[in-house]
């Protein structure tokens, strides 16, 4: 394989972008790499490494903003870098062609997904329209869409996440391109919906003999689709090399970092806490909420059903489920905000109000949810001193230079530099605005913290350092954690019992250390299995009963 | 293309708002109306007049009645097409009016056909080549324009035109129109002035609404298939920016009817707008009411149809 003359070569490419400030910086800085015919290559690394920037380049695309300002990229017989935007044109869909990461969002609402899956064949005016119908009927069947015949008639809106993104990778193989990139195409799906996506994938491509280039975050996601691996960050190739490689004797430190993240880290819970007789720090009874209009003391749309759940003093739970599950709407009404309609909340063993605004500010303090996009919590006109001076005015009555001292106190506890309090958090990296967001809870001094996907928009490496400080201050607070996310191993690494969520009920509960060999409940053995493990082999020797996936996944 | 049930509902309800807000308007506009000082009946008779004949008159026009029952038959009135009397020269509202809104119809009409296609063109050609020269000299000529009060525009052209140059009478009515010539220089002026205000306004709102669209992810999805610039605009950006554009113009276009006085003044131009000012100068109640529900309705009609394009053209209320 490595004597073919490679179908695409990158040498000493950069690309530079000018910020809002107007400051011009290199984002890509010098990469080289070859693709030969049929081999799939992945582009690894966390948000801003760089890896979505050099997979447009490819197709000699760039964001608003950026330019490609030296280096060569030449795909078959063209060279990129040197080709009029009209040239360019003509390259991509037919040569080079592209799946985007929301499909969802890449689909234009106002046409039929035929009229868009054919686009590039009518663009370019490769073949008849209705050849080019046929075509896409047989990609649709290929890549396991239902009803390929007439999917094709309906709206974007009208189809599943899921489906759109086998839609859209239709799109991208109609006109038989010699390369397809990927861009994170299942990132933003179910795990189990992401297992169909990414077998129709891997399939067509295997079929197909074409080239590809997969851009992803997730290591375990790539190692069943890639051929190599090129290690990405801060727009420099870190390592490269083939998937068995880099997966089983990386070289680079990065590398080992980012494979050190997928390693469990097997939750200890606090000793001497466990004492069954105590009382509950939060128990949950019956507990239905819901959406909408309410009619005759029902709203109208019903999310949680019967909810029953306890959490000992010291210990964490996990709510895991998929989108729709009803996972965030359960903290939602546990912490008031979506008042339940029936069934009841005790904290300590009394009985919380339904809504947020009939508890006492003693129960608010003692509880607090904490968010999952820190972007949107934190208010983006205030500074971070302002930002957590405001719950310590509100349930300690504090001010001034006490004040003060206790909001160097908190940035303390969440490890951040005392000076970090005079900037904005428009000037704070994700890490820090997430550890921004968890000290305004714990301005509250609380003994409960519910933590709604906190670490999901975070990248792994962050993420692992905001579980270790979550653990550090529940050893040094007392605290009890609700712990919400999709993602099975955040919830075994910090979690002592885990919820499974499926539209709206708990299917099942368990120790968070047993999930895997203990779980019964057919859902939950089919999303435990779901998760991509880091093993080249493992979606290839995956069985999943059909019939199963066809009854609780979104096909 | 088959609409939903949903879709047929949602434009009712437009429909229904519309005429709800009418009956609101109707009722502002009567008792705003009634506030305004001064005696109808004392002014008709002058200052020399006995309290017995304003007394007397007062009664024969029915000013004695409460307000509520004189506004539930004026309105009654209305509905049946029935403007009423003209308290100063007796002669029937609809008969004032129906020249009158000709005028402003024809003087509105000249400049939507004029300005729609022009100002629509240019926006969205400034958001397809964005930054370039094009867009500057376009969106520098939209600010300084819109920042002329328009009565500046009006007067400095009839200096120009008509005082310097000499091309163009300096008042639209009046002058001969029996040839096209003729007639296409009695518009122009106030044509040229209306154009300026109107147009900047939907080249702005049209230039914003198709840029947003361009900046989705379904549009660069359209790039990287290989569409052109003009692809990527025509097909695929502008039918999602259709609901903003069509209120941008429907709020540009309202303006044309009732907001024209300035230029119907300085032009001398015998539409509804100069009607209404000369209507609250003799303390014409009728006449006032009519011309503001003429202003209500046709401002009221283009915010609708501009809603229930909208409506329409969301992709996911299509079946």
């Amino acid at each position: 394989m490595m004597t073919d003359t490679p179908l695409v070569s990158v040498r000493d490419l950069r690309i530079g972008a000018i910020t809002d400030s107007g400051r011009k910086v290199e984002i890509i800085r010098g990469v080289d790499f070859d693709i030969v015919p049929g081999e799939i290559l992945a582009l690894i690394g966390e948000s801003g490494s760089g890896k979505t920037t050099i997979a447009l380049s490819l197709m000699g695309h760039t964001r608003r903003g950026c330019a490609i300002e030296g280096g060569t990229i030449r795909v078959g017989k063209h060279d990129v870098t040197g080709m009029t935007e009209k040239q360019r044109a003509r390259l991509r869909g037919t040569e080079v062609s592209y799946v985007p990461q929301s499909a969802a969002a890449a689909f234009n609402p106002s046409k039929r997904i035929m009229d868009q899956v054919v686009e590039t064949t009518r663009i370019h005016d490769l073949m008849p329209r209705a050849r080019a119908e046929a075509h896409a009927r047989d990609l649709f069947r290929a890549l396991a869409l239902p009803d390929p015949d007439t999917i094709g008639e309906r709206y974007p809106h009208q189809v599943s996440g899921g489906q759109l993104q086998r839609l859209s990778a239709a799109m991208a193989l109609i006109a038989s391109p010699e390369l397809v990139i990927f861009d994170e195409p299942t990132t933003a799906l179910d795990v189990t919906t992401q297992i169909e996506v990414l077998r129709a994938f891997r399939r067509v491509m295997q079929e197909s003999g074409m080239a590809g280039v997969y851009v992803s975050h997730d290591l375990a996601v790539v190692a069943q689709i890639a051929d190599r691996i090129i290690v990405l960050k801060g727009g420099e190739t870190q390592e490269q090399g083939t998937t068995e490689q880099i997966l089983n004797n990386p070289r680079h430190p990065y590398t080992k970092e980012l494979l050190a993240a997928f390693d469990p880290v097997p939750h200890v819970p606090l000793a001497g806490r466990d004492d069954s007789a105590d009382t509950p720090v939060l128990e949950v009874r019956d507990l239905c909420a819901g959406y909408g209009a309410v009619k005759d003391g029902e709203p109208a749309a019903k999310v949680l059903d019967s909810i029953e759940f306890r959490l000992m003093r010291g210990r964490n739970l996990g709510v895991i489920g998929e989108s729709g599950s009803g996972k965030s709407t359960l903290a939602r009404a546990v912490a008031g905000i979506l008042p339940a309609y029936r069934g009841s909340v005790l904290f300590d063993g009394q009985t919380l109000a339904p809504d947020l605004a009939q508890r006492s500010k003693e129960d608010l303090r003692r509880a607090q949810i904490v968010f999952q996009l820190a972007d949107t919590a934190l208010n983006p006109a205030h500074s971070i001193a302002n930002i957590l001076a405001r719950p310590l005015r509100f349930y300690k009555g504090l001010h001034g230079a006490a004040c003060e001292r206790e909001v160097i106190r908190l940035l303390d506890l969440v490890h951040l530099p005392a000076t970090l309090r005079h900037r904005l958090p428009s000037e704070l990296s994700g890490g820090q605005k997430q550890r921004v967001n968890l000290a305004r809870a714990l301005a509250a001094d609380p003994e409960l913290i519910l933590c709604d996907e906190i670490t999901s928009a975070l990248d792994t490496v962050v993420a692992a350092a905001i579980l270790d400080l979550l653990k550090e201050l529940q050893g040094e607070l007392g605290l009890s954690y609700m712990f919400i996310s999709h993602d099975l191993s955040t919830v075994e690494a910090i979690c002592d019992d885990v919820l499974v969520m499926y539209k709206g009920k708990v299917v099942e509960a368990m120790p968070a250390t047993r999930m895997s060999q203990d779980a019964t409940h057919p859902y939950s053995r089919l999303l435990i299995s779901s998760v991509p493990q880091l093993d080249t082999g493992w979606l290839a020797g995956l069985e999943q009963d059909p019939e199963l996936l066809a009854a609780f996944s979104e096909r | 293309m088959l609409r939903s049930p949903t879709t047929w509902f949602l434009v009712g309800q437009r429909l229904g708002i519309a005429f709800i807000t009418l009956i609101i308007v109707s009722f502002a506009v009567f008792f705003a109306t009634e506030l305004l000082p001064g005696d109808v009946a004392q002014i008709l008779l002058g200052q020399a007049a006995t309290p017995e004949a304003v007394a007397g008159l007062r009664e024969a026009m029915g000013l004695d009645e409460p307000a509520i029952q004189r506004f539930i038959g004026w309105l009654t009135g209305l509905a049946q097409g029935e403007m009423g009397r003209s308290y100063v020269n007796n002669i029937d509202v609809a008969d004032l009016l129906g020249g009158r809104l000709q005028n402003s119809l024809r003087l509105a009409g000249i400049v939507t056909v004029i300005c729609v296609p022009v100002a629509l063109s240019l926006g969205i050609l400034a958001a397809m080549f964005r930054g370039s020269w094009m867009d500057r000299v376009v969106s520098t000529a939209t600010i300084s324009v819109i920042s002329v009060p328009e009565f500046m525009v009006a007067t400095l052209s009839v200096l120009i035109f008509a005082v310097w140059l000499d091309w163009l009478p300096a008042l639209s009515y009046g002058v001969d129109v029996d040839s096209l010539g003729a007639m296409l220089r009695a518009y122009a002026m106030p044509v040229i002035t209306l154009s300026f205000v109107v147009s900047a306004q939907m080249i702005r709102m049209t230039r914003a609404a198709v840029i947003e669209t361009i900046e989705t992810p379904y549009v660069e999805m359209a790039l990287l298939k290989g569409a052109s610039r003009t692809r990527m605009v025509l097909v695929h950006a502008l039918p999602n920016a259709l609901g903003p554009i069509a209120n941008a113009v429907a709020l540009s276009l309202s303006y044309l009817v009732g907001g024209v006085i300035i230029v119907e003044t300085v032009f001398n131009y015998p539409g509804v707008a100069k009607l209404m000012v000369d209507a609250v100068a003799t303390r014409d109640l009728p006449l006032i009411q009519s011309c503001a529900m003429i202003f209500c309705v046709s401002y009221l009609s283009l915010t609708t149809l501009a809603d229930m394009i909208a409506i329409l053209s969301n992709p996911r209320l299509r079946q």
